[in-house]
């Protein structure tokens, strides 16, 4: 691994690393059955030049904002290389998004350069939203069929230029990514992390889970996501690890990739860690008796064998078939995005296979707290990881109160938002909006959340005021949206709801007419952002002077209701 | 060759068979997401359900934002 501490930039680093582990693999990349390549370092470094000096030729100069619009594959990381080997600013945006909400952010970050894949293009081409995309000046597309109508884009493939393009080195606190942790309604978040932000968290994140040539790790949540940024691409770059892509993430091609490739390392979203599990309980419901016996008997010797830390070499023999079914070198299992239930990583745990679960926002980072396994702790999210501080602010009787944290890893601010950005960073500390307190050990435990929001079990962060637009058209008089959970606290982070709260007009009542309006909007959204219930209320909504809800009043108001009668499911 | 009509009929009875949801419950607007209470996972296994049925690959840029059996038939139509 390269000493991070003697570089001032994410490029610096990578740059070194494609020169010291010239001959290993880093990259592989399959589609379904098949494996379409397999590329080392020199290699990938005989690509990304070309790409940099084509950059340079046409003009791109330092801190230019350039965004990438993917799905995980080798061109992804290429294209990211090039705009840092070039100085630029690299904006990550996440390909599941809609076209309008991909030209929102594009708009937001102000980037004058876009790479993505041609069917991605095609829907953002044909989006409305393209006409005021004024600042876009270049578009890049990969793998466009020949003949193929490009929309005033040019090929990837064929944007190359010849020698060797000059490395521009950026400083620590210079931006390296503006990452949008949300927002692709009124309020877009958009973090500005620095070069710092990056090289502090991928030193204390390899000190406890460390990457080296060797190591293949499988990229399933999108690179845009900070965790797979870190551990799918700068993380195992630093260490001359490989990092395998897979085209498509049906379930069965993704099962078969831990096993044809020999994954060390997976990130997985909650949601993906609980069907791994389904399968898995299945197949042990349905061994014939005496092998269950056999088989609980040796998960019970691994439990008794594994309790203070893991003993991965213990658990393949005693439980070899499991681990034969991950391809027999599983190390951890990284799990993130969103809160994972104590009993899904404690049932991974006690058949030998780690969870790291941990905890962390786009604002701090990737990760503020992860589970060191010594011992495991499936009912926190770890310790924090070297460097971080972490603080309960006025923590009540129970030792609860709001989670703050202060460390090199924390984002320069929310981008053309100073006011938010001094709201959320006081004095140094990052103000979470999450609710948790420290045990006597050091371990978080989170317990719910102060802030009008939910994360759904894909890792998707979903704000209220994003999803409201779609509802603008209701024949009532008005209405809000809110997070079930911040209007009713629970101390729970699971199965989280939002609800959107109706005032009819004078006279009107809650019909079916109006209930299937409802539904007909909702199904406007994607199916992750959707809201799950309706609640009347019969008042006017408390607002300001300029006219906006009082949303924590209304919601103090809507409070005083029972959830349970309350909420009308659609 | 199969009529969209025809085509998606079939994603129909196969959607209904594979999630045990009595056939001619399922109508083409229906979100296939709330209609079978299904999460994005189950979403993909019923698409491999389907291209081994229609004998067909679809890519899965091909399916993305697809959340209704109509619009999901259309694109299995366009590659048959």
């Amino acid at each position: 691994m390269l000493d991070l501490t003697q570089y001032q930039s994410i490029g610096a680093a990578l740059k070194d690393a494609l020169d010291k582990f010239a001959d290993e693999v880093c990259l592989i990349e399959a589609d379904r059955e098949k494996e379409k390549e397999r590329i080392i370092y020199r290699e990938f470094k005989s690509r990304a030049y070309p790409l940099a000096r084509a950059l340079q030729d046409a003009g791109f100069a330092p801190a230019t904002r350039a965004s990438i619009i993917m799905t995980n594959q080798s061109k992804w990381l290429i294209s990211a290389y090039s705009i840092f080997h070039c100085g630029g600013i690299l904006v990550p945006l996440d390909y599941k998004l809609t076209a309008s909400e991909q030209w929102q952010l594009l708009k937001h970050s102000d980037a004058s350069v876009l790479i993505t894949e041609y069917p991605i293009w095609r829907l953002l081409a044909a989006s409305p939203e393209r006409r005021s995309a004024t600042s876009l000046k270049r578009v890049l597309i990969t793998e466009a069929p020949p003949n193929a109508d490009l929309f005033g884009a040019e090929r990837w493939e064929d944007f190359r230029g010849s020698g060797e393009p000059p490395f521009v080195p950026r400083l620590r606190k210079d931006i390296a990514c503006i990452v949008y942790s949300s927002g692709t309604g009124g309020r877009p978040k958009g973090c500005m992390m620095t070069h710092e932000n990056y090289l502090e968290q991928c030193v204390a994140l390899t000190s406890l889970y460390p990457f080296w040539p060797g190591v293949r790790y499988l990229s399933i949540l999108p690179t845009n996501h900070a965790i797979d940024f870190m551990v799918g691409f700068f993380g195992p770059f630093i260490c001359g690890a490989t990092v395998v892509h897979l085209r498509t993430l049906r379930p069965e091609y993704v099962r078969e990739a831990f096993t044809k490739y020999k994954i060390t390392y997976a990130s997985l979203v909650p949601l993906v860690l609980k069907n791994l599990q389904k399968g898995l309980q299945q197949r042990f419901d349905e061994l014939p008796p005496a092998k269950r016996r056999m088989f609980n008997f040796l998960r019970s010797i691994n439990v008794a064998l594994t309790k203070s830390h893991p003993r991965p070499a213990i658990s393949r023999r005693l439980l070899g078939a499991v681990h034969q079914a991950f391809g027999g070198q599983l190390r951890t299992l990284i799990v993130g995005g969103a809160f994972t239930e104590p009993q899904t990583l404690q049932f991974f745990y006690d058949l030998g296979i780690p969870v790291a679960n941990g905890y962390g926002l786009t604002e701090a980072g990737t990760a503020i707290t992860v589970n060191d396994l010594k011992p495991f702790r499936a009912d926190t999210v770890g310790k924090p990881l070297p460097g971080m501080k972490v603080r309960i602010a006025d923590p009540g009787a129970d030792g609860i109160g709001e989670v703050w944290v202060r460390s090199k890893t924390i984002m320069a601010g929310y981008l053309n938002e100073p006011e938010l950005t001094t709201e959320t960073i006081v004095d140094g500390w990052l103000h979470t909006g999450d609710l948790g307190r420290l045990d006597a050990t050091g371990h978080l435990q989170l317990v719910g959340r102060k802030k009008n929001m939910i994360v759904t079990e894909e890792g998707k962060n979903i704000y209220p005021e994003d999803i409201e637009a779609v509802f603008e058209n209701l024949p009532v008089k008005e209405f809000c949206v809110f997070a079930a959970n911040y209007v009713w606290p629970q101390r729970s982070l699971s199965s989280e709801q939002l609800v959107i709260a109706l005032h009819l007009a004078a006279g009107s009542t809650y019909t079916e007419d109006l209930r299937q309006k409802v539904i007909a909007c909702n199904n406007r959204l994607l199916n992750y952002k959707r809201i799950h219930g309706v609640v009347l209320l019969e008042e006017d909504f408390p607002r300001t002077a300029s006219l906006k809800i009082k949303r924590n009043v209304l919601a103090e108001r809507v409070a005083r209701l029972d959830r349970a009668s309350a909420i009308l499911p659609l | 060759m199969r009529t969209l009509q025809q085509t998606t009929q079939e994603v129909l009875d196969l959607a209904a068979t594979h999630f045990h949801v009595p056939a001619g419950t399922l109508a083409p607007e229906d979100d296939f997401f709330k209609k079978l209470g299904i999460d994005s996972l189950q979403a993909l296994e019923m698409l491999s359900r389907l291209e081994n049925h229609f004998a067909i690959e679809l890519p899965d840029f091909e399916v993305q934002g697809v959340s209704d059996f109509k619009t999901l038939a259309e694109r299995i139509q366009s590659r048959l």
